[in-house]
């Protein structure tokens, strides 16, 4: 356990050494941060070996930063950190896989994404809400320039919006937090004093000052009406940084939003759950719908993400164990799948038909000349639209079980979003890569006449990325108490239990 | 046989062979017809087996598997099998071979084929034994992802709308069932259907949904159904079938319609009517209507097609018409005073009967179907045929008995299962069975035109050029299914001895409303 913080640094140093290698050799700064990436989660994975799930933070480094304001250096991991952690090693290291391709600046890109993910660490191990809100920051200026740099489709335009509604987010979280601090005689960010000190300002202020860090974090998980930043921002991202910023950059909104907005006030989490529920109902049905019509399959992929995440807010709306459970385990299972679909669509397709309109992929037998990709996808999207078997499953069936118990009236909606993400994900298969399979197998020779295109074959790193995430996604689907057990002790924390109603799960 | 875990070598074999398939992809085209059939017939030897040393006074669950799978959701990894779980995988394990062997000749890439139709078959068998929610419906879902790339890949032309219809369709219900299946563990904290189903009987699942409003057991009860209804399909939720059937393979055409169909019918008795018995008897009148709509309609619908594959498409809503008549009238006259308990039984044997005597003649008929239209290079229209019976008269005779079979002529299989159901319906729900013998008889009308437009007259059509009879590999398919009708019609007692004490038990302990 004690290692962990140890994630931070290696991959702050690999950013570094990749950044100064990749100066003489792509190829070594690749390697660099194939082997960066997969220390980092290697750490998390020896550390989940040996973590003992309890209730509360396990203190890993405590050290005093700013004493002046009580601002401490506090790093510490509980189940749901650890879930979180491991998900991001994991897409880290798919993500270099599937970068191998980069030949344009390659060790920047690379010492940006490391940078990216030593934040991403960062704000999984705080256990100070300042400290948080500093690896937050530092996780918003990387995304920027990866997009910006190595992006596709309108990539300026992508990455100033995301940046920007990033940095709103943030603003409102800071204030909200500054607010609690000032005018409640706070003594330090730490998440109990906070907390304490919340519940001195009257009712309106705590309703106001819980609106804006939560509606702060929230932004980041895209959710709606403040979701428009994440499909452009995913479409124009290259392959990995898609992963990285669907996978794992969203999550870092919808934690910030359990982790630190839940607790800071049940009294203004009472005001708001309900609007909260509907938010996020209306983006589940809504995304999904948007993702049905989009012609570019990474936009369907992209909306895909943000009914998603709807989930994981709904799930924390419900605020009762099962359902934040749930929702946890869905920022896992999405984490996986999301990364999966933008592998596929953005690596293994894109990069070797230089188009993702499904009007012109229809037009090409994918099954037949990338039988791999197709068959990722197939799974993928079976996992995507929440199938038995895969994490998805366990993670809605809680999510939705859950949210029962405090009103069936969200149930029957996001069931409603259940339907339509079949819908949407079916399309993008049928489309994108049966297009024209009418009558014909994956594997005969193509019809005569006409040549058909070249593609070169998956490579042995693609391979590699796709199925460490397959694995993931088959793994936990089959037996979520992987994780489950480690993400329910942490919800019997008193923190928690001052806001989550109803008993264990 | 103790030890040794017959349902889970049961499910997985079949899902061994699909890896295998797929981890030797080099293997060549005989090799890997070999080696799917011989996954596939593994069901029907450890059918055997387990029905041999099934014991058939029990009527609870035999060979039961139990572990604990998923701590925190209560899920249990659950395998039981019953004299109705029995008789549903023999019947896919005397299926799915044949739908294999009819695709024997003529179709590309048999690994992927053998591949997908493994997976398929191994999850219709984990629907007839999985006993967890959870569990189960791992399956349940499963199933449809095989069968939409069988019939899209290697189907007819119109196979990709069709198969797209068939997925969404079925997973529209599907996440109706699902959401029940929310409320049920919200209210109860179980998934198990055993539990479930002894919560049902004593009313106490109700009464626990109603905690939240009054309309919710109802609203549960809504969501159940329409996920079996859509599967079976229940008239008016079967326009995805035609297509679907039609579209398809001959080999997959004959999985879908004996097994597939078979997993909605199995999911009415095994779940919607032990859990919900007060629903069901209150919704008893207006299904009875929908059955028999199912009934008289898809019959009357056979009759006006003119593509014979999609007649005998038809033909299966009218026949599983018959399935859930039975239970619904079951259903609509427990609790009646004087309620005959012979006539319960009596419509209960013949809805089992029927679910394997279907999934036998339908098959066959499916097949014999492919056979002409292999025979004629793709036509299978009624008007395209006319006196094959001279050139083939073997295969006109096994044809002919299907049909027979298929329209229940006494002696043959069909007949046993449709008279019991109509001796038990005219027992519970006269008027009912009044109703549905205008189905036997728009049957016996479109099957007859289909004998005699086809294999009587001057030789006419494709029948009029060379017209091999059959020999070989397809009479390896349908001399076991012919035999099978003719041994069931007269000796039913074979089937009916596997599963009577469980009717009988069904029959003694009808949860009263």
């Amino acid at each position: 356990m004690s290692l962990l913080p140890w994630c931070i640094y290696l991959s702050l140093a690999g950013a570094i050494l990749s950044l100064v290698s990749g100066r003489h050799s792509a190829a070594a700064a690749r390697w660099i941060a194939l082997a960066t990436a997969a220390g980092a989660w290697g750490l998390t994975l020896a550390a989940a070996t040996r973590f003992v799930p309890g209730p509360g933070m396990q203190t890993l480094v405590d050290l005093p930063w700013i004493p002046t304001m009580g601002v401490r250096y506090h790093l510490a991991a509980d189940g749901i950190s650890l879930t979180l952690l491991v998900l991001t090693g994991l897409v880290a290291t798919s993500g270099v896989l599937f970068s191998w391709n980069i030949g344009e600046r390659t060790g920047e890109f690379f010492a940006l994404f490391l940078a990216l993910v030593a934040g991403v660490y960062g704000v999984f191990l705080s256990d100070d809400a300042l400290l948080l809100f500093v690896f937050y920051e530092v996780a918003i200026v990387p995304k920027y320039f990866l997009i910006a740099i190595w992006g596709s489709t309108r990539r300026e335009y992508a990455a100033m919006k995301l940046a920007l509604y990033s940095f709103a987010g943030s603003a409102l979280v800071l204030a909200g937090l500054l607010w609690v601090y000032a005018a409640g005689g706070a003594h330090s960010f730490g998440f109990a004093e906070m907390a304490r000190a919340a519940a001195l300002l009257p009712r309106g202020d705590q309703i106001a000052v819980f609106a804006l860090v939560f509606f702060g974090f929230a932004t980041l998980a895209g959710i709606f009406p403040l979701h428009t930043w994440a499909p452009t921002g995913h479409v124009a991202a290259p392959t990995a940084a898609s992963m990285l910023l669907a996978g794992v950059v969203m999550k870092l909104g919808a934690y910030g939003c359990l982790r630190v907005a839940l607790p800071l006030s049940p009294v203004g989490f009472a005001f708001w759950q309900t609007p909260i529920a509907w938010l996020a109902l209306v983006g589940i049905v809504y995304a999904g719908l948007v993702a049905l019509t989009r012609q570019d399959l990474k936009f369907v992929v992209g909306y895909s993400s943000v009914s998603h995440m709807g989930f994981v807010l709904l799930g924390i709306a419900a605020a009762n164990p099962r359902a934040v459970s749930g929702a946890v385990l869905q920022m896992f299972s999405h984490g996986v799948v999301a990364g999966l679909l933008f592998a596929v669509v953005g690596r293994m397709v894109y990069d070797r038909t230089h188009t993702r309109m499904l009007a012109d992929l229809r037009t090409l037998p994918l099954n037949r000349l990338l039988p791999f990709a197709a068959a990722v996808f197939v799974i993928a999207g079976m996992a995507s639209m929440g199938l038995p078997g895969f994490s998805g499953f366990p993670a809605e069936l809680s999510i939705l079980v859950g949210a029962w118990t405090v009103s069936p009236a969200w149930v029957a909606v996001a069931a409603v979003g259940v339907v339509v993400a079949a819908a949407f994900t079916l399309r993008a298969i049928r489309l994108g890569f049966f297009g024209t399979s009418e009558g014909q197998c994956p594997a005969v020779p193509p019809p005569h006449g006409g040549p058909t295109p070249h593609m070169d074959p998956i490579t042995l790193p693609e391979k590699a990325g796709a199925l460490l995430l397959v694995g993931a996604t088959v793994v936990i689907g089959l037996n979520p108490d992987l994780l489950l057990d480690w993400i329910n002790p942490a919800l019997q924390s008193p923190l928690f239990q001052s806001v989550l109603k109803g008993g264990a799960p | 046989m103790s030890g040794i875990p017959v349902l889970s070598l049961l499910v997985f074999a079949p899902w061994a062979g699909a890896l295998l398939l797929v981890l030797l992809p080099n293997l060549g085209q005989r090799a890997c017809r070999a080696l799917t059939l011989v996954f596939s017939l593994s069901t029907l030897g450890l059918g055997l087996a387990a029905a041999g040393s099934f014991d058939r006074a029990d009527t609870g669950y035999q060979f039961v598997e139990t572990h604990r799978w998923i701590a925190s959701l209560n899920v249990n990894y659950h395998l039981g099998l019953d004299g109705l779980s029995l008789i549903l995988v023999l019947l896919t394990g005397l299926l799915a071979p044949a739908g294999l062997l009819a695709s024997q000749r003529g179709d590309r890439d048999p690994g992927h084929f053998g591949m997908l139709f493994l997976l398929l078959q191994g999850a219709a068998l984990g629907v007839f034994l999985a006993l967890d929610f959870f569990h189960w419906f791992i399956f349940w879902e499963l199933s449809l992802l095989p069968a939409y790339f069988l019939i899209k890949c290697w189907g007819g032309p119109g196979a990709a709308r069709a198969a797209f219809q068939f997925v969404i369709y079925t997973m529209g219900g599907s996440a109706f069932l699902l959401l029940g299946f929310v409320a049920i563990f919200a209210a109860t904290g179980t998934l198990d259907f055993v539990q479930l189903a002894h919560l049902g009987a004593s009313g106490e699942l109700g009464a626990r949904l109603s905690a939240l409003g009054g309309f919710w057991p109802e609203a549960v009860f809504l969501g159940v159904f329409l996920g079996f209804a859509v599967k079976v399909p229940l008239y008016p939720f079967h326009t995805w079938l035609p297509a679907a059937y039609a579209e398809a393979p001959t080999g997959v055409s004959m999985f879908l319609t004996g097994i597939l169909s078979k997993m909605g019918v199995y999911g009415f008795l095994r779940i919607l009517w032990p859990l919900f018995p007060g629903q069901l008897h209150a919704a008893a009148l207006p299904l009875l209507w929908l059955a028999l709509g199912g009934v008289v309609l898809g019959a009357f619908a056979a009759m006006k097609q003119t593509d014979l594959k999609r007649m005998v498409a038809y033909s299966s809503v009218n026949h599983l018409g018959y399935c859930l008549l039975a239970l619904f009238a079951v259903s609509a006259a427990t609790g009646r005073l004087g309620s005959p308990g012979a006539s319960d039984a009596a419509a209960l044997s013949g809805t089992l009967l029927q679910i394997f005597n279907h999934g036998i003649s339908a098959a066959a008929l499916f097949f014999c179907v492919g056979i002409l239209e292999e025979r004629s290079g793709g036509r299978r229209g009624l008007g395209d045929f006319g006196g094959v019976r001279t050139v083939a008269p073997v295969f006109a005779g096994l044809c002919g008995l299907a049909m027979f079979s298929s329209l229940g002529l006494p002696g043959l299989n069909g007949f046993v299962g449709e008279f019991l159901i109509f001796r038990g319906v005219w027992g519970l729900v006269p008027w009912a069975a009044a109703i549905a013998c205008l189905g036997l008889l728009a049957t016996a009308l479109f099957l007859m035109t289909f004998w005699q437009r086809v294999f009587h007259g001057p030789r006419a059509g494709a029948a009029a050029g060379p017209f091999a009879d059959i020999r070989g590999l397809d009479l390896a398919v349908l001399i076991p299914l012919a035999a099978l009708m003719i041994v069931l019609g007269v000796l039913p007692q074979i089937l009916t001895g596997l599963f009577n004490p469980l009717i009988t038990s069904w029959a003694g302990h009808l949860p009263l409303p």
